[in-house]
Formats: C-alpha cells, structure tokens, sequence
C-alpha cells in the first residue's frame, strides 16, 4: 500500500530532513508519526504527497513509484489520496457545501455524483445542517471536519494527516479522533503526524517515531513515548 | 454503451468550460480596478499600434505607386543617326540592373507632356513644329532602389545628351520610406512588449490573492490545464476587451480621413488604401495582439504558482 525504500531528503538549504527511512504501511492500517519538533515529520509526509521530492530513494504508492512518475501523471496520483493539515486549507468564499464539493469538480465529476458523494461525507462528519455557512461562521473543529470531508469525498484509500488537532483544544481533538477512526474502520489507511500524546496513548496503533530523519522506533500497538 | 459514454464525455466538458468562463469572469469582477487597468494598458498600446499600423501601410501603399512610376529617361544626342538606335536599345538593355528599355520619339515625347498638363498643355501645341524635345529611351530598373546607380552608368555612355530621373528627389523618397518603415516596426514592437508586461503584472496581483485556491486545486489532483484555463480566459478576455475602444477610433477616424483625402487631393497621384479590406483586417489584427498580449501575460504570471 505505502512503501518507502532508503528515502534521504536533503532541502535545497542544505538540511537533510530524512537520513534513509524505511517503511512499509499495509492496506487498512492506522499509524501514528511522532517525534521530536524539527525531526522530518512533516517531511516525511509530504514525501507521500509529492509536495516534496526526496532526493534519493522509492516511494511506492498504491502500486504506483512516485520516483518514476511524471510531473503530468502527479494530480492522478494524488487523487488517490486524501491530505489534512494543521491550518484546514479551506476557501473562505466558499460555503461548507462548496468547500467538499469543490475537490469533486476539479476532478471533473458529474453533478449528480458530486450531490450524492457530498452529503454523504457531511453526513459522515455531521455537519449536514451546517451544509450553508461559511468557513468564518464554523469553529475550529467544525473546520477540521469539513476539511477531514473535503479529503476523503472522491474516496482515496490513502488519508494522509500533518498535526490535525495542533490546532484544536483537546475536546474537540477526541470528536476529530472519532472521525478518523471511523474512516479507518471502513477500510482506509490512515497515517498521522501528531504531537498528542493522550490520543496516542489512548486510541493505541501502531507508532512510528522519527528523530533526525530516521525511523528509531515502530510498534505495532505502541505508545508515545515522549513527555511534552 | 460507447454512445452514453460519449455523451457522458461531451457533458462533463461543456460544464467545465462553463466553470472556467464563471471563475474567469468573477475574478476580473473581484479585482475591478486591476482589470481596468489591464484593458486600459492594451486600449492605449493598440490605439497606437493601430494608428502607426495605418499610417505604415499608407506610406508603403503611397511608396510603391511613387516606386513604380520611377524611370529613368536618357536623352539622345540630336547628332545620332536613328538608323543606330537599334543597337544603343541593345546596349542599354545589356547593362546591369536594367529591367527593360523602351524607345521614345521626340513627337511621342511632347505629345505625352502635353497630355499631362491638361489644358495648359495647349499653349505647347504650336511648338509642334519647331520641336524642342530630343528623342530618348525610358529606362525601368530592376528595383526602384537602382535607379541612381543605373543612371550614373547610362550618362557615360557616348550617345546619350543627358539623363533625367528626379535627380534627390528619389534618393529623399527613398530614405524617407525605408525609415519610417523601420521606426514604426521598432515602436510597434516596443509597444506590444510594454502591454504585455503590464498585463502580466497585472494578473500576477490578482494570481496573489489567488494562490490559496490554486494550492488546494492541487492537493486534490486538479490537473494544471485544469488551473491554467480560468487565467488563460482571464487574459484573453482582458486583451480583446482592450481591442474594442481602438478598433472604434481607427474605424471612425480612418473613414473621414480617406474621405477628406479623396474630396480634396482626389486628382493628384496620392490615393490611400481603401477602408474596406484595410479596416476589418487591421481590427482582426488588433484582436488578435490583444488576445496574445492577454493569454500570454496571464500564462507568464500562473507558470510559478504551479510548481506545487
Ligand atoms: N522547505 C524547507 N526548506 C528547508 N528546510 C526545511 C524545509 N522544511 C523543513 N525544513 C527543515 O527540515 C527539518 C525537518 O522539518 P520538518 O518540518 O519535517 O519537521 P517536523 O518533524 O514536522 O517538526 P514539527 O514537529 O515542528 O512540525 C527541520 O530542520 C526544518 O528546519
Ligand atoms: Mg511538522
């Protein structure tokens, strides 16, 4: 499903972020990445995502080598996955409903499809009744679920999160958390970078831990091991 | 099965093209003041490019009547013998640059000078008699611009009394075509180059404000044809708009030109192109430079924000 080979990342800077990182991540799995601030965590999954090229080594995502994929075959692969972030990524002029809706029509679905497969994710993370407003009249959870909605609407079997709660307050994490599991409950991978070390601990799957840009730790049912 | 699927196909793509023409057309709306610009930055290169356009053509249109009727006429010494014109015709033929000859007879000569001054031209009649005019030969050139050389050449020649050619007045004509020419090409060129680099800097302004959307339509696998259309409408638009306001001007203005023109300068030899296939091809020409200005300042200016 997800495979890393020897990936290195050295920044056009001179910082090498990943220093050979192996992995393997089976179809369905839940994973955690923790570690250490600055540790290439970030980096890491932007590798997945091929926001950021790694300078040597394989990716092989769904079968596919992102190495040997050209920059024209990229937007395919990544509508195979579904990507989160800290800061929500949403368009304020949209409303909710437009938000999700819009990663279906870049893609070019029929309308029919795009109403279908929208309020389904809405209902998934219920906001169905918020369907209308905007980003600015949402709280951050609220946001964090539209744009958890957004990610999974073309059904990727790939979810791929960076920090989803840093930025929310730890009730509305434990509401995001249930999201996610019940994504990975219905059969998608989900890999996530986290500072919470309640959730890590509590919610227990498999941790992989990264510190200078190598994999130190990985547990199939770990902890999170550090103390901040 | 094939067929749904076309159909299918066909719906999806005049849908997107509907979506691109919206997300074009909202965003000159949302950045009002720097769409206004943009058109004006093209209004004001085109009236000029349009205006020089017009001119050029015209003076190359006037240049080549004037070019085609250059000639160079040699004069016979009156001593000659007629029964040796045959072989000077030869001669003349023989040198370099020379296109044809033709042979005019003193009495062929005054006829046709009479003829083209008209009802002065009366007063000459009585010197039928007493002939003043020499026999001579009229001389085409190969190109216009020879004239000068070739008629250096024939007036070394033993027979000929003295050559006529509009001595500077060709040289001038010359000097002046050519550079006007070449000035109004350059400005032309300037003028366009200058258009495309404030639309480009326009479009980048609102690509600004943009770059959220174009970095989420990447995330979820929009294609780069996909992001670039609604920019490339954008700057298409913008460009055929600033066209409109210089194709009216040029239209009206070039009209009552060719009218005056005609009116009052009719009988001499200078005629203006006609406004028929001048008109609408200089205004599919302004179209169209708008239109390269617009898609290629709003390409230049989207190229970087794609590299996510
Ligand atoms: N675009 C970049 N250019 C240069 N260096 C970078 C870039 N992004 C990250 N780095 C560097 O790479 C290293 C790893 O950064 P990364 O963002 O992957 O860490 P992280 O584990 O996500 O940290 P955090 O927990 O604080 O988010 C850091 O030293 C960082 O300064
Ligand atoms: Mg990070």
């Amino acid at each position: 499903m997800i495979e890393m080979i020897d990936v290195w990342k050295t920044y056009p800077n001179g910082v090498m972020a990943l220093n050979g990182i192996d992995v393997y991540i089976e179809k369905g799995e839940f994973v955690y990445v923790v570690g250490p601030s600055g540790a290439g965590k970030s980096t890491f999954i932007k590798c997945m995502y091929r926001e950021e090229k790694p300078t040597q080594g394989s990716i092989i995502i769904n079968g596919t080598n992102l190495a040997k994929v050209k920059e024209r075959q990229i937007p395919k692969v990544r509508r195979k996955m579904g990507v989160i972030f800290q800061d929500f990524k949403l368009l304020p002029r949209l409303t909710v409903y437009e938000n999700v809706a819009f990663a279906l029509e870049v893609i070019e679905e029929t309308p029919k499809v795009i109403r279908e497969r929208v309020m389904e994710v809405l209902d998934l993370v219920k906001l169905k009744n918020k369907a209308r407003m905007f980003p600015d009249e949402l709280s951050g959870g609220e946001q964090q679920r539209v744009s958890i909605a957004r990610s999974i609407v073309n059904r990727p079997p790939v979810v791929i999160a960076d920090e989803p709660t840093g930025n929310l307050d730890p009730e509305t994490a434990w509401e995001i958390m249930d999201i996610f599991k019940e994504i990975n409950d219905r059969g998608t991978t989900v890999v996530m970078a986290t500072h919470n070390k309640e959730i890590v601990n509590t919610i227990t799957k498999r941790v992989i831990a990264i510190e200078g840009g190598r994999i130190v730790r990985d547990e199939a049912k770990g902890d999170y091991g550090y103390e901040d | 099965m094939y067929v749904m699927r076309r159909k299918g196909i066909t719906a999806m793509k005049i849908r997107t093209i509907k979506r691109h023409l919206v997300e074009a057309f909202k965003s000159m709306g949302r950045n009002g003041w720097m769409s206004f610009a943009s058109i004006s930055a093209v209004t004001v290169t085109l009236l000029l490019v349009s205006v020089f356009l017009a001119i050029l053509l015209n003076i190359n249109h006037i240049a080549s009547q004037i070019e085609d009727d250059v000639q160079i006429r040699a004069y016979i010494e009156r001593t000659e013998k007629s029964e040796n014109y045959d072989a000077y015709q030869k001669q003349l033929e023989n040198l370099e640059k020379v296109k044809s000859v033709k042979y005019q007879s003193k009495e062929e000569g005054l006829d046709e000078l009479i003829e083209s001054l008209g009802d002065e031209g009366e007063a000459f009649s009585s010197l039928k008699d007493e002939n003043p005019l020499r026999d001579a030969f009229i001389i085409y050139t190969d190109k216009p611009q020879d004239t000068a050389a070739v008629a250096k050449e024939v007036d070394k020649l033993k027979f000929v009394n003295k050559v006529e050619y509009g001595q500077g007045t060709v040289e001038k004509l010359f000097k002046v075509t050519d550079a006007a020419r070449n000035v109004g090409i350059v400005l032309v060129l300037g003028l366009v180059f200058t258009a495309m680099f404030l639309i480009s800097n326009t479009i980048k302004l609102t690509i600004v404000t943009r770059r959220r959307e174009i970095e989420i339509m990447k995330l979820v696998g929009a294609t780069n044809g996909f992001i670039r259309w609604p920019f490339f409408i954008e700057g298409f638009a913008l460009g055929v708009m600033g066209a409109i306001l210089p194709i009216i001007v040029i239209a009206v203005g070039y009209q009552a030109i060719f009218d005056i023109v005609n009116q009052k300068l009719g009988t001499v030899f200078i005629e203006l192109l006609p406004v028929t296939p001048l008109i609408p091809q200089l205004s599919l020409l302004m179209l169209l430079i708008g239109g390269v200005i617009g898609v290629w300042g709003s390409l230049t200016s989207v190229r970087k924000f794609l590299k996510i």
